[in-house]
Formats: structure tokens, C-alpha cells, sequence
């Protein structure tokens, strides 16, 4: 049955192409990390080139499945011996294939110097799959755990010729239910052991499925629209809106709260009251509400020089398929985030992201209000966003702030790193609200002096 | 020259004075507008209670769709399956107020939230308030008494509690257009001008918008009318202030949906057309009294009034006829109940459930309007000192508002401005004599000692001083001439209360000479009872009315804690429910749940349909299974109840039960109140009858109570619960908030059923279900 559900992908034996032929793993180890709803996978690959040319690149095979829910991919390369290794970050992009098998997707990592014939180089690979864990079964009760799958290969899917692989599977906790043996399988405590496995040729594929025991909350912000207002007047207002869900197995009938109060450790353990946002340090009038007035279960423990930290509850504690909406609001300085580039421009030094901790963003909207009369903006984010330009109109505007947009869907705690957004902006226009408002005072005190002073009526 | 000089002092004097007076009018505003903000500084900005929460859903209507939509929008999601016209059943003006404010300040690029504008409208509306007593009292007893009335009411606690930040509702808005109602009609009846009696139709009209006391102003102002008539104080000033009102206010008010033929149809309003038509007739016989001779004059009356006699008798038994063939005899429920204040009780027990209803407690009293209650008298005596049109007015508001306010709590609110009138003018009046006295009694001191020095100045003092105000305006008078006249009716008028003063001071100079210490006392008594009373306005303010009641609090050693419960149950219900599903709970928390959860509500707060509120009373009432289907009938998915018994919050289900049990008994006689009491004695412990610890209500808010302290002890009732292990067959929880304050009930799906069993229960249950089915297929909005 449970082939059924799996995408078998066969293994091809004839592959064209030179860069397969020329490049041979000699040695993956794999460790998948379970222990929250985010799935992290660190590949360790040696590889040789064993062509007649030297090459550049480096593929990277996934199955389908798999590509959607990539939300990250890192991958460094190794350098010098043991004690005094350096790793240099390597440039991955999205590669088509016209002969790929099954719709396997394929990224490709392009090496600082290219791997001459007999050389051989180490590559560390970070990637991170979302919404990977199936909760089975589907609608749990108010006093069961929640029992999740995690299906993958046995064997690494790769263009290349594995020599020799290793995979270990990390559970959170000893309650594995089931999981696929591809001998040789060991497990020792919460780690499962696949392999190794000598002399996979290429495309090599086994099913794997582990059925496990997963209580972490499964905590899936559906959408985030964060607003960064800047001020030239001192302030970068923050606003965050939250649309929370329970992304784990689904609540089936009743909620007792008599159960929930009483006996904390066997009712409810899937479903989380918690979160933790860590907010930039110095931040100042922070509020949390939703669409009904404040919420008053939250804490702040504000540092002025690390990270705060604001601990938040739901208005009631989110069991599977549970939904919330929230506002997050907070002012922060200016100068801590405002810079001005060599070239006279100003720009803006933020954080990507979302500051729940261990929490996906299925769509991530972040806002960057300019102030009025800013222009020329353009923003300089590390990985690929979709990014678009609005107007807002605000206090007293009169043409309108300018909006940049960026969109990223599926986004994962590695992705909170800073972006810049560049634009020029004089600071008189600063003065332009401030000198509206005195001048329509002005014509009002005028017109009633006008008015007490003029005689309107036709008769004396 | 010295003429000229003194001219110039006096009209820089009585500039300084106008600044004066502005000045504290702007801090008289910024004072109202600031005491109410308590409830935003100790909670939070947010809409309170009940009826605002309709408000603030019907104004985000308003803003999102516009106006045309509005007129007609048709609510589906509320009085289930029926639904309610909203366009044609509020009173819109409040939502149009807001609105407009909304618009306004997003049309000048402010992005402030519906919320927020809704959350501040009343502060705002309470500023205006005072600024229109200050004018009211200004047109009846002079500037002084105006201020001192304005600052009175800027506080008064009665109408903080109806008007504190958030707390969105029509009487926040209808107060200030009564008060600017009355006092367009006493500047028309003063001055005689058909533009002030335009505009007084005018406010008219935003009153009727308003709230549905505008009933109030259209009885009491032909009561003046009449009493003006009937004293022999008829004028033509009168007249104009009387009869534009009639017909613009009438045709105005026929405008708004809500109010439409009713405003010629019902008997509220006959009172006004029947003292036209007198007035009419009065104006008639003056103005023959006035074209005849006397001899002709006398025989024309006794033609005139033997005919007349006939007419008004066809007339009057036509109308009596007319009013008597309506069932309610043409009266409102809520009318009716005014003038018998046991006709509730007897009759309409929804009337009489809400406790804003029930005649209020001497304390409440003293609560609410304080040491006004005390000034009040003297306020009376004031105004016959002398009886002016304008004092009549209000002496007559204040009788009448003292007779309403002793009937229904709520309209304590009418009677608050009329309370701080008068007050202002006792408290005006009394520093006068004081100051005065004791200004006399200083210069007789200091003008023997002076008498050589100058007695030219001090002379010129004396009389000066004795009566400043006539001075004033009459200095104005004198250099009119020189200056540009704009209102020519202004003048008059001034001209008229510059006599009404100097015939007033020169009683007072005669009567009002108290003894130094007296008066010192007197004066330190005063400001004594000025301190009392704004300590008290302020304490009532910042502890008693700034409650949201959606947030409790409560202090205990640990410190502050917070019961959110009904936003948590309601975020619940919006968030994890189907936007169709139905929601049955009792109707005070309907609009609440259709504001703040977004989901469909059998009943609410707008009680129009008796009946309906009865199907959920006996579904309350009634055994599970019996509720069960009652509620299934209704396409119910959830069951809100609320509960008090583990925090002891008082004013749960449980206790207002007894009021189902009422209301659904008043329709479904098989429910019967005894049958829930105990030797006529409601109780919940193991004294209670079978049907109380069987019925629907006992069951949902006790369910596995027990299991929190193992006795089942109820915090509010003080008891331990009667039947405390039981199953639900037909409900399951869903939900119960943190303190167990909201739980949510959700109807079990009805069960596959046996062929055989089938048929039986069929035939059994035919007759009521069968009818309820069928509406139910019928039903438009499924």
C-alpha cells in the first residue's frame, strides 16, 4: 500500500551527458534532521573528477515531491585540512534538463575553481524541505500524540555514480512506529542508520518511510505582511500580520478544557500556546493585538543591546488545523537600521524573515514604506524574491510614499539574514508636512480675521 | 472723552471676557473629551459592550459599501432564518457620524481605523454636548451659568457612563443633539428668527436620526408651547419658534427610514399636532382680537367657541376612535412603559429583562448626578427669579426628565442635562449674590477709609460694580451704532436681556446684601461641593463606567489579572468554524458574536421578534433532546453559553435563565415557570426541581464542572451544583475559554437510524417537525 503512495523512480543506466560521465561521488553521508516540523538535510559529498576535461559544475538531483517544498539551499566548499578548514559559500541555480527522468528537478552548484581531471573537492550541502512531515493519522483526538511520515530515498538521488553513502534519520523523540529496512538499517536511540550502501549507479532510488512520533508545534504562519515604515524623524515603525495555523494532524471532536487543564502531559501535547519572536534589540512600543482589541497574554523581555524577546500566546492554544490572526506592531531606531552608502545614498539595513522562531512562511509580504519623496529605490536581497513597487498614501501625503514590495513564498529561519534597500531621499522634504500644517493654520487664523474685519452686510 | 475712554475699557473688558469665556469652553471641551478616556488608558482602545459592537459593524458596513448599500442592506447574518432589514430599522445617525468623521480624515490621507473613530466618536460628541449647554444655559440665565453648566456636564457621571471612549452608542451622539435641539428652540423663541428655526429643524432631524428619544423633544417642547399659551405668553416669536418646527421637523423626520409614517402615524406625536392646531387657533384669536373691537371681539368668541366646541369634539372622538381600533392603542411597548412604569412587567417581559429598563434605586441617584441632585431646587428658584420663556422651558425639561428618569434607568441620561442646567444656573446664581455681597460689604469697608481720597472714582465704582452686567451690555448698546451690525435680531435680543438683567439686578441690589462672613462661608462651601463632586465625577469615571465589559479584571495579590474569555471564544468561533455555520445563544450575545466572530446568530440584541426569542428560551429550557431538535430545526451548529460559576462572574447564563424560562413560557405555554423553582425559590444545588437540573441550559454550563474541584461548587450561587455526574447525548464541547466563562457546544449529527425504530419516531414527531422541516427547505439563505 504504501508503494502506492510513493513516486518509484526507476533507475536509469544510460545516461547522455558528459558532466555525469566525468564526475563520481566518492563518498555522500546524509543526516536528515526530524526533530521539528522543518527539515533539515546536510549532505556531505566528496566528489572526483574522473573525465578527460576539467569541470565546473556540479548537479544536484531531487525528486519532485521534494522541489516543491525545498524553501532553502546552501551548499560551501571545503577547503584545507582538518583543523583549518574554510568553507567558501558556491553560487546554486535552478538547472533544466532536457533528458531529466520522472520530472527529477536538478540544481546546479557552480565550484569556485574548476575540478581538473583527478581532483577531487568536498562539498557541504544544507537544504531545507517544508510541509514534508504527513501527519497519519490525519484527525487525532484531544488526548492522542501526533504520529507524522517522512518519506524519502533510501539512497541519494544523484546524476552520479555514488561510491560509497550513508543516511542517518534524526527523530525528536524513541517512538518510531515504523520504518523502511533497506538493509543494511540500524537504529540506535532516536537515530536511524541507512547504509552504507556501495556503488549506487546513478538515479538510484529506494523508497523510505519512517512513521514516528512528532509532538513539536507544526507552527505554519499561511501568510505574514510586514510593514517597515521609515520615518526620517527617527523611527522604523514595524508592523506584522500574521495569518497562524496548526499545520499537524487535525483536531477530531471535543476540546475539554477540564483534560487540557488538568492533566497537561497526555492532553493536547501536539497543540503548542506559545511563541517566541525575537525582535532586533532597542525596540520600543510593541503591541499585540488581532482584529477584536489587544490580546493580553504576551511578554517582552527588551535588552538594549541583544535580542529582545517577546513570548506570545494565541488567544487559546492551537490544536491541529487551528487558526489565528494576529498583528504584531513595534517601533525600533532609526539609526540602528539607516545607513548611507559611500555614494550618498541612503539605505536601508533590515532582517528577512519571519522573527517566529522555528515557524514557516508559506508567503512572506515584506513592505518597505520610503518616505515621501524618496526615490530611485532598489533593494539588494540575497536569494531570488519577487519584488514590485507600490504607493501608499499616508499622514497628510500629497503625491504618495513609495511601496517597495518584496514576495518570497515558503520561507524558513535561515532566510531571517539582512537585505538592503537603497534609495535617495533630501532631507527637506522632511519639512514639507510639518510647513502644510503651519500654513493652513495660517489661512484659517487669516480668514478669521479676515472675516471679523470685512462688513459683508449690504445694509449699514 | 471720558465717555469715549470708558467706552474703550468697557469693550476691551468685554473682549477680555469673550477670550475668558473661550479659553474655558476650549478646556471645558478638552476636559469631557479627556475623562472619558480612562477607559482607553486602564483597558484599551476597543468597543464596549453590546449594543456598540452592532454600532461599529453597521459603520464598517457603511465605510467598506457606501451609503446606497446601506440604505439597503439586508442582514443575513442574524435573526436566522428571518434576517433584518438593517437600512430600515437603526437609527442611523450615529453610523453617519462616524462615517463621515472616517471619511473625512481618510480623505486628507489620516489612516485612522473604523475602530478607532468609532472608539473615539463619543469623547468627541461629549465635548459638543458641553459646548451646546453652555449655549443653552447662556440663552436662558447669562454667560456665567452657562460656563458653569458646560463644566457641570463636560462630567456629570450619568452621561460618562454612556459616553466613555468606546462606548459607541446612539445616545453618545443624541445627547448633544437634544441639548442643541432645545437650545435652537429657546434662541428662536428669544430672538424670533426664522433662520435659528430652521436650523432648530434641522437638529431636529439629526436627532430623529439619532435615537429614538427624539419622542422626548417633540412631547416636551409642545408642553412648553402650550404652557407658554395657557400663562397668556403668547407671541409671534412663539409662534415662528413653534410652527416651522412642527412642519420641517415632522417632514424631516418622515425622512428617516426608521421613523418614516410613524412620525404622523403614532401617538407620540399627536401631542404635537394637537398643540399646532391650538396654536394656530390662539394666533387666529389674536390677530382678530386685534382688526375688531372689543364689543365685536366678545361675540365673536362665543360664535367661535360653540362651533369650535363641536369640531374639536367630532375631532377628538374620530381621533380616539382611530387610536383606540390600533391593539397597543397606538403607543409603543417601550412608550407605554414610560407612562405606566408597571406595564412592562406585567406585559413584556423582554422589555423588563434588560436592566437598563428596571426604574433606578435612590442610590443610583446619587451616583449619577450627585451634589447636582442638591442644586437642583435652588436651580428651580432661580429660574422663577424671574420667569422668563426660556426658564419655563427648562424648568419644564427638568420635571419632565425627573418623571422619566424615575421610570427607566436609562434615561437618566435626559435627565443628567437638565440636572446640570439647573445646577449651573443655582451654582451661577449663588456665587453672584456671594461675590456681590461680598464686594458690597469690602467697599463700604474701603470706601469710608477712601471716602477723601477720591471720591469721584469710587462713586463711579459703586454702581459699576453693582451690576456689571448690565454695565456691559449696555456699554455694547451704546457703541453699537459705531460699529458694523451684522444681526440685526442679535442686537434686539441683547437689547431684551439687557432689561431681563437690569430689572433682575435691581431686585437683587434691593434683596441680596448678605453678611461678610456669610457669604465667605457660603463661597467656601461651594467650591467645597464643587471639589466633592468632581472627585466624585472623576473617581465614577476612572473606577465605575470604564469597564469594556469584554475584558474583566480583577486584582489580586499576584496583581493585575485578565479574563479575555469572550474574545478568546469569539476569535475561536471565527477563525475555527465554517463561515455559515449558526450560532444559538441567548440574545445578548448576539451582536457581539456577529461583530466580533462573523458568524450567523438566531437572536440579538435588537429584540423585534418575540417569538423567536421564545424558540430559544424554550430550547434553553427545555430537556437535551427537546433542545436538540429545536435547534436542529433552526439549522443550529453551535451553542454558546455563558458561564460565571468558576471565576464567580455574576451575570451569567444561569442567573438570567429564569428569563428564558419567562419569555419562552410567555409563547410555548408547555413551559412553565414553577416547574423550574423551587417553593418559588430559583436554586441549582440538590434542592432544584428534576425539570431546572434536566433542562439544557443547567446541563451545558454544569458539564463536567465537577472535575475541576471535585465538588462542583458554584462561585456565584455559593453552592454546590445539584446534579453533578452527567452525560451529554446530543451536544459534545467544542470549546471552553480559559476561565470557563464561554463554552461552546456543538449538536451532535443525528444518528443513522434503525429501519423499524425509523417509522416509529417518525409518526411520533411528525406534527412539529415535519411543519419546521418544511420552512426549513423553504428557507432563501441556506
Amino acid at each position: 500500500m504504501l508503494s502506492l503512495t510513493i513516486i518509484l523512480i526507476p533507475i536509469f543506466l544510460f545516461i547522455s551527458g558528459a558532466s555525469s560521465h566525468q564526475i563520481r561521488i566518492n563518498n555522500a553521508e546524509r543526516r536528515i534532521d526530524l526533530s521539528t516540523h522543518i527539515v533539515k538535510v546536510f549532505l556531505t559529498l566528496k566528489v572526483e573528477n574522473t573525465g578527460k576535461t576539467s569541470a565546473s559544475e556540479i548537479l544536484l538531483a531531487f525528486p519532485p515531491t521534494q522541489v516543491d517544498h525545498l524553501a532553502f539551499l546552501e551548499a560551501l566548499a571545503a577547503t584545507g585540512k582538518k583543523k583549518k578548514k574554510t568553507y567558501v559559500s558556491l553560487a546554486v541555480k535552478p538547472t533544466q534538463l532536457p533528458d531529466a527522468p520522472n520530472e527529477t528537478n536538478y540544481y546546479t552548484i557552480v565550484l569556485a575553481n574548476p575540478l581538473n581531471t583527478g581532483e577531487t573537492a568536498t562539498l557541504e550541502i544544507l537544504y531545507i524541505l517544508t510541509h514534508s512531515l504527513e501527519p497519519f493519522p490525519v484527525e487525532i483526538s484531544q488526548s492522542e500524540s501526533q504520529l507524522v511520515y517522512y518519506r524519502d530515498s533510501a539512497l541519494i538521488l544523484s546524476p552520479y555514480h555514488i561510491k560509497q553513502q550513508t543516511t542517518f534519520i534524526k527523530i525528536p523523540s524513541n517512538k518510531v512506529e515504523s520504518f523502511t529496512r533497506v538493509e543494511p538499517t540500524d537504529r540506535a536511540g532516536n537515530e536511524l542508520k541507512y547504509g552504507p550502501y556501495e556503488d549506487r549507479p546513478p538515479y538510484s532510488y529506494s523508497p523510505l518511510l519512517v512513521h514516528f512520533e512528532n509532538n513539536n508545534p507544526f507552527s505554519v504562519v499561511e501568510e505574514l505582511v510586514r510593514e517597515v515604515e521609515i520615518s526620517h524623524w527617527g523611527n522604523l515603525q514595524i508592523t506584522e500580520q500574521y495569518k497562524l495555523a496548526h499545520a499537524g494532524a487535525r483536531h477530531k471532536g471535543i476540546f475539554s478544557r477540564v483534560d487540557y487543564q488538568s492533566k497537561p502531559a497526555f492532553s493536547g501535547v501536539s497543540s503548542f500556546k506559545h511563541l517566541l519572536a525575537r525582535l532586533p534589540p532597542r525596540v520600543h512600543s510593541v503591541y499585540y493585538r488581532d482584529e477584536i482589541g489587544n490580546i493580553s497574554t504576551s511578554h517582552l523581555r527588551a535588552d538594549s543591546w541583544k535580542i529582545s524577546e517577546l513570548e506570545i500566546e494565541p488567544r487559546y492554544p492551537l490544536f491541529g488545523g487551528w487558526r489565528a490572526t494576529f498583528v504584531i506592531g513595534y517601533g525600533l531606531p532609526l539609526e540602528d537600521f539607516l545607513f548611507e552608502s559611500s555614494d550618498g545614498r541612503r539605505y536601508l539595513n533590515f532582517t528577512f524573515g519571519c522573527p517566529l522562531v522555528e515557524t514557516v512562511v508559506d508567503k512572506l509580504t515584506i513592505k518597505v514604506v520610503l518616505p515621501e519623496g524618496a526615490k530611485g529605490p532598489s533593494a539588494v536581497v540575497p536569494f531570488p524574491v519577487e519584488q514590485r513597487l507600490e504607493t501608499k498614501y499616508s499622514y497628510l501625503d500629497v503625491v504618495g510614499r513609495t511601496v517597495v514590495v518584496l514576495e518570497k513564498k515558503n520561507v524558513v529561519p535561515v532566510h531571517n539574514i539582512p537585505f538592503q534597500l537603497y534609495y535617495t531621499f533630501k532631507p527637506i522634504f522632511m519639512l514639507a508636512e510639518p510647513l502644510m500644517l503651519a500654513s493652513a493654520f495660517f489661512l484659517f487664523f487669516t480668514a478669521c480675521v479676515a472675516y471679523l474685519h470685512v462688513d459683508l452686510s449690504i445694509r449699514k | 472723552m471720558a465717555a469715549a475712554a470708558k467706552a474703550g475699557e468697557a469693550t476691551l473688558r468685554h473682549a477680555f471676557g469673550n477670550v475668558l469665556s473661550f479659553f474655558i469652553l476650549l478646556l471645558i471641551g478638552v476636559l469631557a473629551f479627556s475623562i472619558r478616556l480612562f477607559s482607553v488608558i486602564k483597558y484599551e482602545s476597543v468597543i464596549h459592550e453590546f449594543d456598540p459592537y452592532f454600532n461599529y459593524r453597521v459603520t464598517q458596513f457603511l465605510t467598506k459599501n457606501g451609503i446606497y448599500d446601506f440604505w439597503n442592506w439586508f442582514d443575513d447574518r442574524t435573526w436566522y432564518p428571518l434576517g433584518r432589514v438593517i437600512g430600515g430599522t437603526v437609527y442611523p445617525g450615529l453610523t453617519l457620524t462616524a462615517g463621515t468623521i472616517w471619511w473625512l480624515l481618510n480623505s486628507l490621507n489620516i489612516p485612522l481605523s473604523v475602530e478607532t473613530v468609532c472608539v473615539f466618536t463619543a469623547p468627541i460628541f461629549s465635548a459638543f454636548a458641553s459646548w451646546a449647554t453652555y449655549l443653552l444655559t447662556k440663552e436662558v440665565k447669562g454667560a456665567g451659568a452657562g460656563l458653569t453648566a458646560a463644566a457641570l456636564l463636560a462630567m456629570v457621571p450619568s452621561y460618562i457612563s454612556r459616553s466613555v471612549a468606546g462606548s459607541y452608542d446612539n445616545e453618545a451622539v443624541a445627547i448633544f443633539a437634544l441639548i442643541i435641539t432645545f437650545y435652537l428652540y429657546i434662541k428662536t423663541l428669544n430672538t424670533g428668527s426664522l433662520f435659528y428655526a430652521t436650523l432648530n429643524a434641522i437638529a431636529y432631524f439629526y436627532m430623529v436620526c439619532s435615537w429614538g428619544g427624539y419622542t422626548f423633544i417633540i412631547n416636551l417642547i409642545p408642553m412648553h408651547v402650550l404652557l407658554c399659551i395657557v400663562t397668556g405668553r403668547y407671541s409671534s416669536r412663539l409662534y415662528i419658534a413653534y410652527a416651522p418646527l412642527v412642519v420641517l421637523g415632522t417632514l424631516l423626520a418622515a425622512l428617516v427610514p426608521v421613523v418614516g409614517f410613524n412620525a404622523v402615524m403614532t401617538s407620540e406625536h399627536f401631542a404635537s399636532f394637537l398643540v399646532f392646531i391650538i396654536l394656530h387657533v390662539v394666533a387666529l384669536v389674536y390677530y382678530i382680537k386685534g382688526i375688531l373691537s372689543p364689543k365685536m371681539f366678545k361675540v365673536a368668541v362665543t360664535l367661535v367657541v360653540s362651533v369650535g366646541l363641536v369640531v374639536c369634539c367630532a375631532v377628538i372622538a374620530i381621533l380616539v376612535a382611530l387610536v383606540a381600533s390600533s391593539p397597543t392603542k397606538g403607543w409603543s411597548g417601550r412608550s407605554l412603559s414610560l407612562l405606566d412604569p408597571t406595564y412592562a412587567s406585567k406585559y413584556i417581559p423582554i422589555i423588563a429583562s434588560v436592566s437598563e429598563h428596571q426604574p433606578p434605586t435612590w442610590p443610583s441617584y446619587f451616583m449619577d448626578i450627585n451634589v447636582l441632585a442638591f442644586l437642583v431646587p435652588a436651580g428651580i428658584i432661580a429660574c422663577f427669579l424671574p420667569l422668563s420663556d426660556a426658564s419655563s422651558f427648562v424648568v419644564l425639561y427638568i420635571v419632565t426628565s425627573v418623571y422619566f428618569s424615575g421610570v427607566m434607568v436609562r434615561l437618566m441620561l435626559v435627565f443628567a442635562p437638565a440636572a446640570c442646567i439647573m445646577s449651573g444656573i443655582a451654582l451661577s446664581q449663588a456665587f453672584d449674590v456671594f461675590t456681590r455681597s461680598i464686594k458690597f460689604q469690602l467697599l463700604r469697608i474701603l470706601g469710608f477709609s477712601e471716602a477723601d481720597a477720591g471720591d469721584g472714582s469710587s462713586a463711579n465704582v459703586v454702581p459699576e460694580n453693582d451690576a456689571v452686567k448690565v454695565d456691559k451690555s449696555e456699554e455694547t448698546i451704546k457703541e453699537r451704532p459705531s460699529r458694523k451690525n451684522k444681526k440685526k435680531e442679535k442686537e434686539q435680543m441683547e437689547k431684551a436681556q439687557a432689561e431681563k438683567t437690569s430689572a433682575k439686578s435691581k431686585t437683587e441690589k434691593r434683596l441680596l446684601v448678605l453678611p461678610m462672613e456669610l457669604s465667605v462661608i457660603g463661597l467656601l462651601l461651594l467650591v467645597f461641593m464643587g471639589a466633592f463632586y468632581v472627585v466624585h465625577c472623576v473617581w465614577a469615571a476612572a473606577e465605575a463606567y470604564s469597564a469594556p465589559s469584554i475584558v474583566l479584571t480583577s486584582y489580586t495579590h499576584e496583581g493585575l489579572h485578565v479574563f479575555d474569555d469572550f474574545r478568546e471564544a469569539y476569535a475561536w468561533l471565527r477563525h475555527n468554524t465554517e463561515v455559515d455555520d449558526k450560532v444559538a445563544s441567548w440574545w445578548d450575545y448576539g451582536y457581539q458574536t456577529t461583530a466580533m466572530a462573523n458568524r450567523t446568530v438566531i437572536v440579538d440584541n435588537n429584540t423585534w421578534n418575540n417569538t423567536h426569542i421564545a424558540t430559544v428560551g424554550t430550547a434553553m429550557s427545555s430537556p437535551e433532546k427537546a433542545a436538540w431538535e429545536i435547534f436542529n430545526s433552526l439549522d443550529v451548529k453551535y451553542v454558546l453559553v455563558v458561564f460565571g460559576g468558576l471565576v464567580g462572574y455574576p451575570s451569567d447564563d444561569i442567573n438570567k435563565f429564569l428569563w428564558m424560562v419567562r419569555i419562552g413560557g410567555g409563547v410555548f405555554p408547555h413551559i412553565k415557570e414553577p416547574d423550574y423553582l423551587r417553593d418559588g425559590q430559583y436554586r441549582i444545588d440538590s434542592q432544584a426541581t428534576p425539570t431546572m437540573l434536566n433542562c439544557l441550559m443547567y446541563k451545558l454550563s454544569y458539564y463536567r464542572f465537577v472535575e475541576t474541584d471535585g465538588k462542583g461548587f458554584d462561585r456565584v450561587r455559593r453552592t454546590e451544583i445539584g446534579k453533578k455526574y452527567f452525560k451529554l447525548t446530543h451536544f459534545e464541547e467544542v470549546f471552553t475559554t480559559h476561565h470557563w466563562m464561554v463554552r461552546i457546544y456543538k449538536l451532535k449529527p443525528s444518528k443513522n437510524r434503525i429501519r423499524g425504530k425509523m417509522k416509529k419516531s417518525k409518526s411520533r414527531t411528525s406534527t412539529p417537525s415535519s411543519k419546521r422541516s418544511g420552512s426549513r427547505k423553504k428557507n432563501p439563505w441556506q
